[in-house]
């Protein structure tokens, strides 16, 4: 699989590092970490490693690299948008070693050959494992099942599968899709949206929509469908993820599926930890994104639920555009906002600053449950003797610095945090044992 | 004119009801009434906007809505365009940016848009050097629709000398579907601020999400409210809300929210009736209703040249003293 082969990273040829007094998440205790030949090879205090290159790492946390269970990376076809290759670059600088790439591209991700072809340029650029997702239905149309298997089986090993940006509303196929999967340890990550109920919809249903002259999307269309998923799930046994989950309601079905003991999982965005509706005032399309923005009252019962475990993990939904997809009315932009480079400096911000989560929650909700649900192998491990060495050093004291889209290595520049002061800063990334970003820059 | 114009910089644009004081409301009314009588005389110019550009940026068809604009416009000596979008470079997919710089490029001083996007003219207010007026963008707002019906409003309920003053007290019934409605949105906006009490009628349907936060009231019994209305706004009702499943029929619709001879004889003595326009005759408004004294419909649409004289005099007429 991935772990092995690349031809850039873990042959062999991998670096030699001594990570000196690093913070270890999880461990609670500050130390030295070795990595040589992609591996782990000693973690402790005063660690002698001769000959390997050293990394100062007072004062950062180490943590496992980061797994995103949800990156529109729109190869193949809008390469204006996106490549992989800048994709994970931008991965890489935001502490990821590993990202799922969705199907929704052009054409979808919906063959074999399709799925094969992302990893592949995953492989090239080498940054982080690229895990493609394949599509549920063939060309996310909603109307036939995709070849699942035979993306299961080929070099890219899929094991999530998603119509995201579409949902796949059919009951039916939806009840079709969780059963079949099981055949090959497959999850179905649902983009929970009830199309009657959001035609045309702009906007979170609420004070700001109706005051903006906006659509409403109603929590409800979310809810309805999650609510739905979880029944179909639960009665076939299988595994269903929860994608961009936004709203209070959605919290509490996913908690009472839980308390039954079903496989559910449930993912949540920084931006909805973050941001909401609100910012719709200056119809400006940069915060125009779907699911919507909801209110405080979401932002809040979204932050509890992550805290608790309710919602598994944090995953991106990085959504690159063009500029001229958002400079435009808001009816007619594009949803969608960039997210890989600031994801966990606004976890950061949402959940450590405020209490709710420790360094070694975010290791857990940003590098092990996701690589868990993402059946992705060699990531979200614990920093351990004999781990892969893939793992991200974070500068938590690095003072608060506006974002500025325009130094981001993403093609596109619209993030709805520019201009905001985020803290911390992402100090390096190792993918098996190589370092892929150094002082916060890209190391080629 | 005795009407000084707006202070600089506190008003370029009139995007939204809500950006307007009280004080800056009355100051329109005021600037209207004193255009009023201008036009009342054999030379109806005015010389005041002469050598500007007022361009009509049309993304939607509205012929009456461009042609109050356009009158306006004319009436005080500026140069006007039609920019329509059909038929233009916008039907070929331009978008409205590169359209903002086109009409930046041609020197325009004010752009008049209506557009079918809410906050449309709020993005173009971004683009463009000159004055921006909604004309009506979505289901968002259409403000100068609003101040029309306050004129209106205060021509035919105020007292003998209304100069200087609001609608303090004038109980305002807006009727119909109100969800989908920009001259509703402004109105509420703009009447309250006058100091007007809007009470909103429509199906739940229709009833916007979070109206209790609006600065008016709101009900499902219209029988109950034409009592005690100074005023009837009916709002128009598009056919295609019913295969949307807003309401059953037009029939019914027309049976429980339209004013019928019935319903304007439960109206005070004094109460008028008012429409925007175009009206769905025996929808949401009977023929003999519309055409009745009360109704104030054809006053409207001449109101509507004088109040947008007045807002494009105050919005362009310092900067055309000042050149």
């Amino acid at each position: 699989m991935n772990g092995a082969g690349t031809a850039r990273n873990g042959d062999g040829m991998a670096e030699e590092w001594l990570i000196k007094g690093a913070r270890i998440a999880g461990a609670d205790r500050v130390a030295d970490i070795r990595l040589a030949g992609g591996v782990i090879t000693g973690v402790g205090e005063d660690l002698s490693a001769p000959g390997a290159r050293v990394l100062d790492a007072a004062g950062l946390v180490a943590l496992p690299g980061l797994v995103d269970l949800h990156t529109h990376l729109r190869e193949p076809g809008r390469e204006d948008a996106e490549t992989v290759e800048t994709g994970t670059r931008g991965a890489a600088l935001g502490g990821f070693t590993a990202v799922h790439a969705m199907a929704n591209t052009e054409p979808a991700a919906d063959t074999a050959g399709v799925v094969e072809q992302v990893w592949r340029l995953g492989q090239q650029a080498g940054y982080c494992d690229v895990r493609p997702v394949g599509a549920v239905t063939v060309g996310l149309g909603g109307r036939q099942l995709a070849e699942l298997g035979a993306m299961a089986d080929s070099a890219a090993r899929v094991r999530v599968f998603s119509d995201d940006g579409n949902c796949v509303a059919d009951p039916l196929l939806m009840l079709r899709a969780l059963e079949y999967v099981k055949a090959f340890d497959g999850v179905i990550a649902q983009h929970a949206q009830e199309p009657r109920l959001t035609e045309g919809a702009q906007l979170n249903e609420g004070e700001v929509a109706s005051r903006l002259g906006l659509a409403g999307w109603p929590a409800a269309a979310e809810e309805a469908i999650i609510a739905r998923d979880c029944l179909l799930a639960a009665h076939v046994g299988s595994a269903l993820h929860v994608c961009h989950v936004s709203t209070a309601g959605s919290v509490e079905i996913i908690r009472w599926a839980k308390s039954k003991g079903w496989q559910v999982t449930a993912e949540v965005t920084p931006h909805h930890l973050l941001l909401t509706d609100d910012l719709a005032a200056g119809y400006d399309p940069v915060f125009k994104v779907n699911p919507p923005l909801r209110t405080h009252a979401d932002v809040a019962a979204l932050r509890a639920a992550l805290a608790d475990g309710t919602i598994d993990c944090v995953a991106t939904d990085h959504a690159p555009h063009p500029v001229e997809a958002k400079e435009t009315e808001w009816a007619a932009a594009a949803n969608g906002m960039t997210g890989l480079e600031t994801a966990l400096r606004v976890v950061h911000l949402a959940m450590v600053d405020t209490g709710l989560l420790d360094w070694a929650g975010v290791a857990d909700r940003m590098s092990a449950r996701p690589a868990a649900i993402g059946r992705v192998p060699g990531h979200g491990q614990p920093l351990r003797p004999g781990g892969p060495a893939n793992l991200t050093l974070y500068d938590p004291a690095a003072p608060a610095e506006a974002v500025d889209p325009a130094a981001h290595a993403s093609k596109s520049r619209n993030s709805p945090f520019a201009g905001m002061a985020l803290p911390g800063q992402v100090h390096a990334t190792f993918l098996r044992g190589t370092a892929t970003v150094l002082d916060g820059k890209v190391t080629r | 004119m005795t009407g000084s114009p707006m202070p600089a910089g506190r008003h370029r644009h009139l995007i939204s009801a809500a950006d307007l004081s009280r004080d800056e409301a009355v100051l329109i009314l005021d600037t209207a009434a004193e255009l009023a009588s201008v036009a009342g005389r054999p030379i109806r110019k005015l010389p005041t906007l002469r050598g500007m550009t007022v361009v009509n940026l049309f993304f939607e068809d509205s012929t009456r809505t461009r042609t109050s604009f356009e009158a306006a416009a004319k009436r005080l000596s500026a140069d006007v365009i039609n920019f329509s979008a059909r038929g233009s470079s916008v039907a070929k997919g331009e978008s409205l940016k590169d359209t903002a710089l086109t009409l930046e490029a041609m020197g325009a001083d004010a752009v008049v848009v209506r557009h079918s996007a809410s906050g449309a003219a709020h993005r173009l207010a971004g683009w463009v050097t000159g004055s921006v007026v909604n004309a009506g963008d979505g289901t968002h707002e259409h403000p100068t629709q609003a101040l029309l019906d306050a004129f209106t409003m205060r021509q035919r309920l105020g007292a003998p000398d209304q100069r200087g003053g609001g609608l303090d007290g004038v109980r305002v019934t807006i009727v119909g579907d109100v969800l989908h409605s920009r001259v509703a949105r402004s109105n509420v906006l703009l009447l309250a601020t006058l100091g007007a009490e809007v009470t909103l009628v429509a199906p739940p349907t229709l009833m916007p999400y979070a109206v209790e936060t609006w600065p008016c009231k709101a009900s499902y019994d219209f029988d109950a409210e034409l009592r005690k209305s100074d005023v009837v706004m009916m709002l128009r009702v598009q056919q295609e809300r019913m295969t949307a499943a807003y309401f059953p029929s037009i029939r019914e619709y027309s049976r429980r929210y339209g004013l019928d001879a019935g319903r304007m004889a439960l109206l005070p003595e004094h109460a008028i009736v008012m429409h925007p326009g175009p009206m769905n005759r025996g929808v949401e408004i009977a023929a003999e209703v519309a055409d009745s004294p009360r109704s104030t419909i054809v006053a409207q649409v001449s109101n509507g040249v004088i109040v947008r004289m007045a807002v494009l005099y105050l919005l362009l007429g310092g900067a055309a003293a000042a050149a």
